[in-house]
C-alpha cells in the first residue's frame, strides 16, 4: 500500500498517578504516515503535547517488535487493536482511515490496576509464575541435552504455548478478566516436555491457586482471550490446563 | 590506572578449571550473610541473580521494565552457539573458540573466549533442563543451523524467538528464587549511581520509575548487567529503554570503559522509513541460511526484482567470498551492502537497500518448510513493510545492532573498581571488534550461570568488608548529586523535545561514527556532539514532575548520559587508527577494501578512565597477548 498521511481524533484515557479515577481527553493526531506504527503515532502526539506544555500520555512499551509483551492498550474496544495476531507496537496506521476517531484506553481488570494513563500493573502475572511456572534445575547438574528425546510434534506444541509474551490482552479481553489463557499456555509448555513432568501436578495446583488469589475471574468459554491474543495462543491450552489441574487434584501426594 | 586482566597462566585448555580450583570459596552457611545487588534481568543479570540465590547469597535484583521477563534479551531471534557437534560436522570447543576469536578480528582476550567456548555446551544442557524448547529433528534430537563466520552448524534455536525462550527459561529460574525469598525483585527502577565506600562498590542509588522516589540500596558487591548502549545512535534494534547510564555512572566512579568504538552494524535490518521512526527491526542472520543477497549488476536499474534476469543480478557475497558465501560475518556483509549502494546499485525508493531473496529456497524446499523455520520473521516483515516476503524479495539494509565495547572487566568479570562486576552485553569482554551471530546469548548465560557465581565468591571470601548501610555519608552525597541533576533537567523548560535532540545525536553518530569512519569526520563529529550537549542543557523541555511516573524525564537523563558517552565513542574511534571488525577506518584498508588491522600498534584493549568533569579522559592500554592462535589477516574468501 502506498504511504499516505492521515489525520485522526484521539480519545485518550488520562489518569493521574495514585488516583482512582480518570477521564477521556481529546487530542488531534495530525499528518500521520500510514507506515508509522501505532506507538510511533503516539510519539508524534506526545511530542506535540510537550511543545504545548501538556504532559505527554504515559504508555508502556520497550521492544516495539511484538516480543517483549510490554505494550498493550485497548484501541476502539479491542485489546491491541482490531487486527488479529498483532501487538499494539506492530499495529500500523495503514489500518486506519483519514478522519477516524480512535478510542485509546488501558487494559482493565480487577487484577491489573491502572498506574497512570495507559500504564497498568501486571505484576499478578509474575506472582503466578513465581508460584510454580518453572522447572527446578541447578546450574551445572544437567544431563546432555540430547538425553531426553522429544518428538518434533511435541516440541512444536510446547513451543506454541511457550510463545506467550505475558502481555495481558487475554485478561483485558475476557468479560470475567480470567487469566486462564496465560496460565494454560505456561502449563502446557512445561507439562508437554518430559523434563517438566516431575513437577507438573504441583505446578498446576500452585499456579491455579495463585491465579485465584490474585483476583482473576473464572473462565466461561467466551473465547475472547483467543481472539485478542497477539501470539495466537489457542484455547486448547486451557483444556490442557484443566486436565493437568484435575489429575493433580486426584493425585493427593501433590497437594 | 592498573589494568590487570588476572588471566591465569598455563595451557589455555586448563586455565579455567585450575582457576576455579584456586579460587577461595565462601562456605554455604556464610553465603547467607552476603548481599549482592544485580542490576538487570536479561540473560546475564537474570541468570546470575538466580544462580547466586540458589547458592545461598541474598540477591537484590533490579530492572527498568515492569517485570524481569521483558529484558531486551527477549528480542534475540536467531540462536545460540555451542560446540556439541550434534550434526557430526567436526565441531569442537577449540573450533568454536577459534571462530569466535577470529570473528572478533583478534581483539579479544584468548582466555576469556576459550572459557566461553568451554561453557557453551553446559549452557545448552542447562537450558534444556529448565524447559527451553529448542527445535528438534523428527527423531527427537536437537536440530542445528548455521550462522555467519562458521563453516559448521552449531546454532541451537527456537523458531525465530531463541532469545525469548532463553529469557523465559532464566525468568523461570529467577521467579523460583523470588518465590523462595532468595531474590528480592525491584522492577521499574533505574539505577543512576553506584555508591563507593572505602574504594569498594557497596550500593546503588535508583529512581523508582512509578513514584519518582530516589531510593538507596546497600550490598557487599554490585553487579551490572544492563545490556548495550546501541541507542546512542537513536535508531537501533535495541529496546527503547536501552541505556548507558548505569555503566556511565560506574565509569565516573572508577570503572574504566573499554573499546566504546566497537559497534556492530547488522547487515539485514528492515530499511529506514520516515523521520518519525522510533526503532529499527532486525531480520535475523539465520535468514542467510536460505536467503540470497543480491543487487542489480547495473547502477540505476530500477526494474522490479522479478523482471531482472539471473545474469543481470550480482550475488556479490557469493561472488566475492565463495567459501562463506552469504554467511560471511556481519561486518563484512554490512560493508559490502554499503559499497553496493554507494555504487548506485541499491534498490527500493531510497536506493538504500539490497535484496534478500528466498525464491530459490521456496522452490527447493516448499513454502511450508520456510514458514516453519522463519514464519514469525516473515510475518514481522510483512507487518512493517506491508509486502509479502514469500512473493517479493525482502529489502534490507545495515543498521546498528550490537556493541562490542563496554565496561572493562578482568577474568573475574570485575571492573577496575573493587566489588563492582559487569556481565553480558554491558561488558567488553568476549567479542573483540566484531561479534559473531549467536554468541551474545551464549556470553550472557556463560557469565551469569557459570562464571560470576564462582568468581564473586573469590572476591567476597578474600575481603574484609565492614558493615555499611544506606545511612552512610556516601549514599547521602550520591543522592544529593543526583537530585541536583534531576532538578536542573526539570527546570530548563526549553524549546526542543528529548527525542528531537536524541535524533540529532543519532544522526551525528551514524554520519561520523557509523559504518565508515575517518580522521576529519570524527573530529567534526566530536565538535558537533559537544555543541549539541550544550544545547541540550539550555534548550531541552522536560515536562511534568520528577516525583511522578515521568517517561520524558527518564528519556531525558538517559540522553544526557548518551551526549557525554557519544563523545567518548568518537574519541576512541579517532584514537584507533586501524580498521578491525566493525570499526572501519577509511585510512586503513586493503586493496580489496577489507578492514586492515595494525597489530603492531593497536593490538590492545583501549580502556578509558574518567578524569573529572570537563577533562579529557585518560587512555589506558591492555596489551592482548596471543599464545594459542596466530594473528592473520581475516579472510572469508
Ligand atoms: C533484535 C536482536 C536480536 C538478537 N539476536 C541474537 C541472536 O540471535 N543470538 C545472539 O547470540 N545474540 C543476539 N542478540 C544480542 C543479544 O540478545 C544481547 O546481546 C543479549 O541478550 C544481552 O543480554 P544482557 O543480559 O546483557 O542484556 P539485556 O537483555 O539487554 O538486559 C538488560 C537488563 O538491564 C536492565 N537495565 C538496563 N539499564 C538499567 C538501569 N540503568 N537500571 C536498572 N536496570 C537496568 C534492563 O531492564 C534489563 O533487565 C540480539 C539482539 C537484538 C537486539
Ligand atoms: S496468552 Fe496471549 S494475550 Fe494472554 S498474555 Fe499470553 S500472549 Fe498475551
Ligand atoms: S513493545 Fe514489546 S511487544 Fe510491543
Amino acid at each position: 500500500m502506498e504511504e499516505k498521511f492521515i489525520n485522526l481524533t484521539l480519545k485518550v484515557w488520562r489518569q493521574k498517578l495514585g488516583e482512582k479515577k480518570g477521564k477521556i481527553e481529546t487530542y488531534q493526531a495530525k499528518n500521520i504516515s500510514t507506515d508509522a506504527s501505532f506507538l510511533e503515532m503516539l510519539d508524534i502526539v506526545n511530542d506535540d503535547l510537550t511543545i504545548k506544555g501538556i504532559e505527554p500520555i504515559a504508555f508502556d512499551h520497550d521492544c516495539r517488535e511484538g516480543i517483549c509483551g510490554m505494550c498493550g492498550q485497548v484501541v476502539n474496544g479491542y485489546a491491541h487493536g482490531e487486527e488479529k495476531g498483532t501487538t499494539l507496537c506492530q499495529l500500523h496506521m495503514r489500518r486506519f482511515k483519514d478522519g477516524d476517531t480512535v478510542f485509546v484506553e488501558p487494559f482493565r481488570a480487577k487484577a491489573f490496576k491502572v498506574v497512570k494513563d495507559l500504564v497498568v500493573d501486571r505484576s499478578a502475572f509474575d506472582k503466578i509464575i513465581q508460584a510454580g511456572g518453572y522447572i527446578t534445575a541447578k546450574a551445572g547438574g544437567a544431563p546432555d541435552a540430547n538425553n531426553l528425546p522429544v518428538t518434533y510434534e511435541t516440541c512444536e506444541l510446547a513451543m506454541n504455548g511457550a510463545e506467550c509474551i505475558g502481555c495481558g490482552a487475554c485478561v483485558a479481553a475476557c468479560p470475567n478478566a480470567s487469566a486462564m489463557l496465560f496460565v494454560g499456555a505456561k502449563i502446557s509448555h512445561l507439562a508437554l516436555l518430559p523434563q517438566g513432568r516431575p513437577e507438573a501436578a504441583k505446578r498446576a495446583l500452585a499456579m491455579v491457586r495463585t491465579m485465584d488469589s490474585c483476583g482473576f475471574g473464572n473462565c466461561s468459554n467466551e473465547r475472547e482471550c483467543e481472539a485478542s491474543c497477539p501470539k495466537n495462543i489457542e484455547i486448547t491450552n486451557i483444556a490442557r490446563l484443566n486436565r493437568e489441574f484435575l489429575s493433580a487434584g486426584v493425585c493427593s501426594t501433590a497437594m | 590506572m592498573q589494568l590487570n586482566s588476572n588471566v591465569p597462566s598455563g595451557p589455555l585448555e586448563g586455565k579455567w578449571d585450575r582457576y576455579k580450583f584456586d579460587l577461595k570459596k565462601v562456605n554455604p552457611a556464610n553465603k547467607r550473610k552476603f548481599e549482592v545487588i544485580v542490576v538487570g534481568t536479561g540473560l546475564a543479570g537474570g541468570s546470575a541473580a538466580a544462580t547466586m540465590a540458589d547458592l545461598g547469597y541474598h540477591v537484590k535484583n533490579f530492572c527498568i521494565q515492569d517485570t524481569p521477563r521483558r529484558a531486551h534479551s527477549i528480542a534475540a531471534q536467531g540462536g545460540i552457539n555451542a560446540a556439541k557437534n550434534y550434526p557430526g560436522d567436526g565441531d569442537s570447543v577449540y573450533n568454536l573458540f577459534y571462530d569466535t576469536i577470529k570473528g572478533g578480528d583478534y581483539r579479544a582476550r584468548e582466555a576469556n573466549v576459550y572459557r566461553l567456548a568451554q561453557n557453551a555446551n553446559a549452557i545448552i544442557d542447562h537450558c534444556v533442563a529448565t524447559g527451553v524448547p529448542f527445535a528438534r529433528e523428527y527423531g527427537g534430537l536437537h536440530a542445528n543451523r548455521s550462522f555467519g563466520g562458521a563453516q559448521v552448524s552449531r546454532t541451537f534455536y527456537a523458531r525465530g524467538q531463541t532469545g525469548q525462550q532463553l529469557l523465559l527459561g532464566v525468568y523461570g529460574q529467577l521467579s523460583r528464587q523470588i518465590g523462595l525469598g532468595g531474590v528480592e525483585m525491584y522492577a521499574r527502577r533505574d539505577i543512576l549511581d553506584i555508591v563507593i565506600v572505602d574504594g569498594c562498590a557497596r550500593g546503588v542509588i535508583c529512581r523508582n520509575l512509578v513514584t519518582g522516589e530516589i531510593e538507596r540500596h546497600s550490598a557487599h558487591a554490585v553487579v551490572l548487567a544492563t545490556g548495550g548502549y546501541d541507542n546512542v545512535y537513536f535508531l537501533s534494534t535495541s529496546g527503547m529503554h536501552s541505556n548507558v547510564s548505569a555503566c556511565w555512572a560506574a565509569y565516573k566512579k572508577g570503572a574504566a570503559f573499554a573499546n566504546p568504538c566497537y559497534t556492530q552494524i547488522h547487515p539485514t535490518c528492515i530499511t529506514v522509513h520516515g523521520d518519525y521512526q522510533s526503532k529499527l527491526t532486525l531480520m535475523s542472520e539465520s535468514l542467510r541460511n536460505d536467503g540470497r543477497i543480491w543487487v542489480p549488476k547495473k547502477a540505476g536499474d530500477n526494474r522490479s526484482p522479478e523482471q531482472i534476469p539471473e545474469n543481470e543480478r550480482d550475488y556479490y557475497l557469493e561472488r566475492k567470498y565463495p567459501s562463506f558465501g552469504n554467511l560471511v560475518p556481519r561486518d563484512v556483509a554490512s560493508r559490502n551492502a554499503k559499497m553496493a549502494c554507494d555504487e548506485g546499485r541499491g534498490v527500493g525508493n531510497t536506493g538504500l537497500a539490497v535484496y534478500l531473496d528466498f525464491t530459490e529456497a521456496i522452490q527447493r524446499d516448499g513454502e511450508d518448510v520456510i514458514r516453519a523455520k522463519y514464519g514469525n520473521l516473515f510475518q514481522m516483515y510483512d507487518k512493517i513493510q506491508d509486502e509479502d516476503p514469500y512473493k517479493v524479495p525482502m529489502k534490507i539494509y545495515p543498521a546498528i545492532h550490537y556493541v562490542m565495547g563496554g565496561t572493562w572487566v578482568d577474568y573475574n568479570l570485575m571492573t577496575t573498581r573493587n566489588g563492582l562486576f559487569c556481565l553480558g552485553g554491558a561488558n567488553f569482554s568476549d567479542h573483540g571488534a566484531n561479534r559473531l551471530g549467536a554468541s551474545a546469548l551464549m556470553q550472557g548465560l556463560s557469565d551469569g550461570y557459570f562464571v560470576l557465581p564462582y568468581t564473586i565468591g573469590g572476591y567476597l571470601a578474600t575481603q574484609s568488608l565492614t558493615d555499611v548501610d544506606t545511612s552512610h555519608q556516601a549514599f547521602k552525597d550520591s543522592e544529593t548529586q543526583l537530585n541536583e541533576k534531576l532538578n536542573k533537567l526539570m527546570n530548563i523548560n526549553g524549546k526542543r523535545t528529548v527525542d528531537d535532540i536524541h535524533k540529532e545525536l543519532g544522526h551525528y553518530m551514524w554520519e561520523y561514527c557509523g559504518m565508515a569512519r575517518n580522521d576529519a569526520g570524527l573530529k567534526e563529529g566530536i565538535q558537533k556532539i559537544s555543541a549539541l550537549r550544550e544545547e541540550f542543557w539550555q534548550n531541552v523541555n522536560v515536562t511534568g514532575s520528577s516525583k511522578d511516573f515521568n517517561q520524558t524525564l527518564e528519556k531525558g537523563y538517559r540522553l544526557a548520559d548518551y551526549l557525554e558517552f557519544g563523545e567518548l565513542l568518537a574519541r576512541d574511534a579517532l584514537t584507533r587508527e586501524e580498521s578491525c571488525g566493525g570499526h572501519f577506518r577509511e585510512e586503513s584498508q586493503t586493496e580489496e577494501n577489507e578492514a586492515k588491522r595494525d597489530d603492531e600498534n593497536f593490538c590492545h584493549v583501549a580502556a578509558w578512565e574518567y578524569a573529572g568533569e570537563g577533562k579529557t579522559p585518560i587512555l589506558n592500554k591492555e596489551p592482548l597477548v596471543f599464545e594459542s592462535v596466530k594473528l592473520t589477516q581475516r579472510s572469508y574468501k
